[in-house]
């Protein structure tokens, strides 16, 4: 028995006090907010409460993970994942119009999402295995990483997806050094492609883009998600409607109110004093990353740590604003408020690689 | 290459890190900022906005149709009410094949082929997202059914309605009409006076008759409920509610006993009459046989027995008393005398020597008298009892066309009454001008000849007649004929009267009316034309016949065979006032092929005039006048 304990505290000292009071004051928002939204559904609830010990546990297992052994991880599990994304090109199940799943016999699965952990994993192994002699046509040899699963997904096609894991292994590049002449190069080119691109877009892409400039052009098709989620938020006000009080959210003008949406219910219930506060937690989050990255002794770390913050937040950003319209419809949850699991696992398994690079500095020192 | 120490070169990558890691730090700074500014605008510059579009999401206004006000009759019998009922609705939209579902409505329940064309007709004038009624009146069990098998027949629906019933019968048809459903016509109508709001919820308007004329009081107001709706639009609770006020009850002048007796009174002939209060202008019966049903019309009429009434020869949906126009005849006599003796052309002891015939000067064409040996020695009162022509003729011609309409004109003729019913028709009172400006030809003398007899160009309605007969009752004051008497509030119950409307007074001197009234007793006295139709009354009449020919409503050429002796016999009128020392009641009756006056039209005069001075009903129609007063 004290064994068992003594095992017990070891395995939680390896948890970041600062990041564990903010990613449980996140699930605990999030937890009312998914029963106002779900209608008080015990369903829902308990559904939610599952996902979250699930999830808990999985960051407290990576937590006690060493850096070093997690970025042995990074090339099977990137090799793997453009393997089934090669797999869905040819194979996938086709939903809604685009190739993204691949049935594995037991369950359906999109390979897309491992690649948002395996790419950042694989580029950190990789640059951290060269760091003595880092050269040019190392950043190039990670474009090339970065860009085999990104043309991939995008064929699928899947725009939001693609863009997240390109910003994924962007964020990585960058901390790693790229050189800013490359940077800027870079985006005058891509600014001067965009009338190209464009053309290149999915008529259901494009059509979304232009949604979102004019919601009101189509006001009962996907205009109509962006005009209710913008009427909740507006309507919320200063200070809300109060829990459980959000008329919007009640009367399901809200659509996808406990996923993608559920920031809508928010700003609703809770006012422009709930985002600010919401947002203050993100940041919060953002900030400790970037001090455990700072702080980090390895490049795989630092990397790791940095790209895994900035990350989060970018999904943050893209949530929400995409729920109050300056953003286009992407399905893309926000992190740790909405309801569903593989959200959840795969945002605290990236934070339990954060606690694990910043508790294990003194032991990898060497 | 680097000649750096592998150490130094870690501090510069580690200062390199920092710098990007704080460039990150600013790019998520921005972001957050974007957000956070979206936030702004959104609930607080903004949020006035989105508070009310978010409230217009879940409020919805929910009409609520008032209830109709009920029509009176002057004892307060019912004419017009309303009855609660479950009908039978199809919505095209919402239906999967309308054919296969009405195929199986036919199944669970009767559904006649009229219902059936009704249906058809209602559909083809509705819009897709309309209801439209396929059976009305349901039994307990048809609803039970039609419950019980809902499941399988989307876009049919069971619905508690209101609906109108006339108890009254066909011969009230033509005074109270009827409703019908709002149509695009009436919609239009509605929306351009500004009342369209007031109709959400309603589902019915009235078409023609006292429905139509009084629709803004019978109306009422359209009350709303303020609901709580979700996003598929369900209710959820109710957050206010306005209610409708109903509309007010109206009570007639009109007794619908002696509306009854004489509309039995006509026994099988065609024709109109009305009876007015000569001193309020109060319509106490108003006949047009034949009448019609019109509790047809409520709930839409099938094509078929709508054609059947509005091809049929009598013409059933024809108000006589107010559409029918005929030559007045003989009973324009009265008024010409009075005329003569206005203008000073005639003084009452002026005697002709009348020997059938009359010509004009330098002419020898002859009119005749209706009598061919003449009437002898004529004076004013003997002209109105006899129906003297020539003395007409020869008060006409010293009269003249232009100072005959203008005296004739001051009585009404040639001009709406006023009567608070729509269609009415305002007749002709023929002039010089008039002739020029409708067929560009002078007047000729020969016109005027006729015209003194109410023959030519002279048109008339029953219901001007009457308000003729009732400025000779009342001594020339001009009132507007009315139906409704007073209307009942709905909150109140406090029945508050209608004034009548007087258009005028014509200065008349008493020794000249009394002439004319005079003239009109010894119509009714014996020796008079119509002297048979007063025998035995215990109160005095005075009256005028006359005869029409068959102008006004074109029907001629549809008579069958087996009419056809009827058919050409002339239209018989008469106008009359009882009792003569204090008139209350002046009839117009008008008697389609009646022949004469004195033969058709004055015995159903005597019969309204009996009941309504007397009670006294014609004796084999006891039980059938109380059944209508239920």
């Amino acid at each position: 028995m004290p064994r068992t304990s003594h095992w017990i505290v070891r395995r939680l000292s390896h948890l970041d006090g600062i990041l564990l009071t903010l990613v449980v004051a996140l699930l605990g928002i999030s937890l009312a907010v998914v029963a106002s939204a779900s209608g008080q559904s015990p369903a829902r609830i308990s559904g939610h409460l599952v996902n979250i010990g699930l999830a808990l546990t999985v960051m407290v297992v990576m937590a006690n993970v060493p850096p070093h052994i997690l970025s042995k991880f990074g090339p099977p599990l990137y090799v793997a994942g453009v393997v089934m994304l090669v797999g869905v090109a040819l194979f996938g199940e086709i939903r809604n119009g685009s190739r993204r799943w691949l049935n594995l016999g037991f369950m359906a699965f999109q390979p897309s999402e491992l690649l948002k952990l395996a790419l950042p994993l694989m580029l950190a192994w990789y640059f951290q295995r060269n760091e003595a002699i880092l050269r040019l046509k190392h950043f190039a040899a990670g474009g090339a990483m970065l860009l085999v699963p990104f043309l991939l997904i995008l064929r699928q096609p899947d725009l939001g997806t693609a863009l997240m894991i390109g910003a994924s292994g962007f964020y990585l590049l960058f901390f790693a050094g790229l050189p800013w002449k490359i940077i800027f190069g870079g985006a005058a080119l891509g600014a001067a492609s965009l009338p190209v691109a464009w053309g290149f877009l999915h008529d259901y892409q494009q059509r979304r883009v232009l949604t979102l400039l004019d919601p009101t052009a189509d006001p009962l098709g996907d205009g109509y998600h962006i005009i209710q989620s913008t009427i909740a938020i507006g309507s919320g006000g200063l200070f809300g409607k109060g829990w459980m009080e959000g008329t919007q959210n009640q009367l399901d003008f809200i659509p996808e109110r406990t996923t993608d949406f559920i920031f809508a219910v928010f700003g609703e219930e809770f006012g422009y004093v709930g985002v600010i506060f919401l947002v203050g937690l993100y940041l919060a989050i953002v900030a400790r990353g970037l001090v455990i990255a700072a702080r980090a002794p390895t490049l795989f770390g630092r990397l790791m740590a940095a790209t895994l913050s900035l990350n989060l937040f970018t999904y943050v950003f893209v949530n929400m604003g995409m729920v109050s319209g300056i953003l286009p419809v992407v399905g893309v949850p926000l992190p740790l408020m909405s309801y569903g699991g593989t959200a959840l696992v795969t945002l605290l398994l990236g934070v339990g690689i954060l606690m694990s690079v910043a508790t294990h500095r003194q032991l990898n020192k060497t | 290459m680097s000649l750096a120490t592998p150490l130094k070169n870690l501090d510069r990558e580690l200062a390199r890190f920092h710098g990007r890691l704080k460039v990150g730090a600013a790019f998520v700074a921005l972001l957050a900022a974007a957000l956070l500014g979206r936030g702004f605008h959104l609930q607080i510059m903004q949020h006035e906005h989105y508070i009310q579009r978010a409230e217009s999401n879940r409020i919805s206004l929910v009409p609520a149709a008032p209830n109709r006000g009920l029509i009176l009759d002057r004892n307060g019998h019912i004419l017009a009410e309303n009855y609660s009922a479950y009908t039978l609705e199809l919505t095209r939209a919402q239906t999967h094949d309308l054919e296969a579902t009405l195929t199986e409505v036919g199944k669970l329940i009767e559904i006649t082929p009229g219902q059936l064309r009704r249906f058809r007709r209602l559909l083809s004038e509705s819009h897709e997202f309309e209801t439209v009624p396929l059976k009305s009146k349901l039994t307990d069990e048809e609803v039970a059914i039609l419950a019980a098998n809902r499941y399988r027949l989307p876009g049919v629906e069971v619905k508690a309605r209101l609906f109108r019933n006339y108890q009254a019968g066909p011969g009230m048809a033509h005074v109270v009409g009827f409703i019908g459903r709002i149509n695009d016509r009436d919609l239009k109508s509605l929306r351009e006076t500004g009342r369209e709001e007031n109709y959400r919820g309603s589902v019915h308007i009235g078409k023609t008759g006292l429905e139509q004329s009084y629709e803004t009081l019978l109306h009422g107001r359209t009350g709303f409920d303020q609901m709580e709706t979700d996003a598929s639009g369900r209710a959820v609770r109710m957050l206010s509610r306005i209610p409708p006020v109903p509309g007010k009850d109206l009570r007639l002048y009109l007794d619908a006993d002696l509306q009854a007796v004489a509309e039995h009174a006509f026994g099988d002939y065609l024709g109109g009459l009305v009876a007015l209060d000569p001193n309020t202008g109060g319509v106490l019966a108003l006949v047009s046989k034949p009448g019609f049903d019109p509790n047809l019309f409520v709930d839409g009429i099938d094509p078929e027995t709508w054609k059947s009434l509005n091809e049929s020869p009598e013409r059933p949906m024809v108000n006589r008393v107010l559409r029918g126009i005929y030559p007045p005849g003989s009973t324009i006599k009265p008024l010409m005398a009075l005329a003569g003796l206005e203008l000073g052309v005639r003084k009452p002891s002026d005697s002709i020597v009348d020997p059938g015939y009359f010509s004009l000067p330098n002419s020898r064409h002859r009119f005749r008298d209706w009598k061919r040996e003449g009437h002898g020695v004529v004076d004013l009162r003997r002209s109105i009892s006899q129906s003297c022509d020539i003395y007409y003729y020869r008060l006409a011609v010293d009269m003249g066309i232009d100072r005959m309409h203008d005296y004739l004109a001051q009585f009404g003729l040639g001009e709406k009454t006023g009567i608070d019913l729509e269609g009415e028709s305002s007749g002709l009172l023929p002039s010089r001008e008039w002739k020029q400006r409708r067929w560009k030809k002078p007047w000729y003398p020969g016109e005027t000849v006729i015209a003194g007899i109410g023959q030519g160009y002279h048109l008339t309605t029953p219901l001007q007649l009457a308000t003729v007969a009732a400025m000779l009752a009342n001594g020339g004051k001009r009132v507007e004929p009315r139906l409704v008497q007073a209307a009942r509030d709905p909150l109140t119950h406090i029945w508050q009267p209608l004034p009548g409307v007087v258009r005028g007074q014509v200065a008349i001197a008493p020794e000249h009316l009394e002439v004319v009234r005079q003239g009109m007793m010894d119509v009714m006295r014996p020796g008079g034309t119509a002297a048979a139709s007063a025998a035995g009354a215990p109160y005095t009449i005075a009256g005028k016949t006359g005869t029409a020919q068959i102008v006004g409503i074109k029907q001629g050429a549809r008579y069958d065979a087996s009419r056809l002796a009827r058919q050409h016999r002339d239209h018989a009128l008469f106008i009359a006032y009882a009792p003569t020392e204090n008139p209350r009641i002046v009839v117009a009756v008008m008697v389609e092929n009646g022949g004469s006056g004195s033969g058709t039209a004055a015995p159903i005069a005597r019969a309204v005039f009996d009941y309504y001075l007397t009670g006294k009903r014609p004796g084999d129609m006891q039980l059938e006048a109380n059944s209508a007063a239920d």
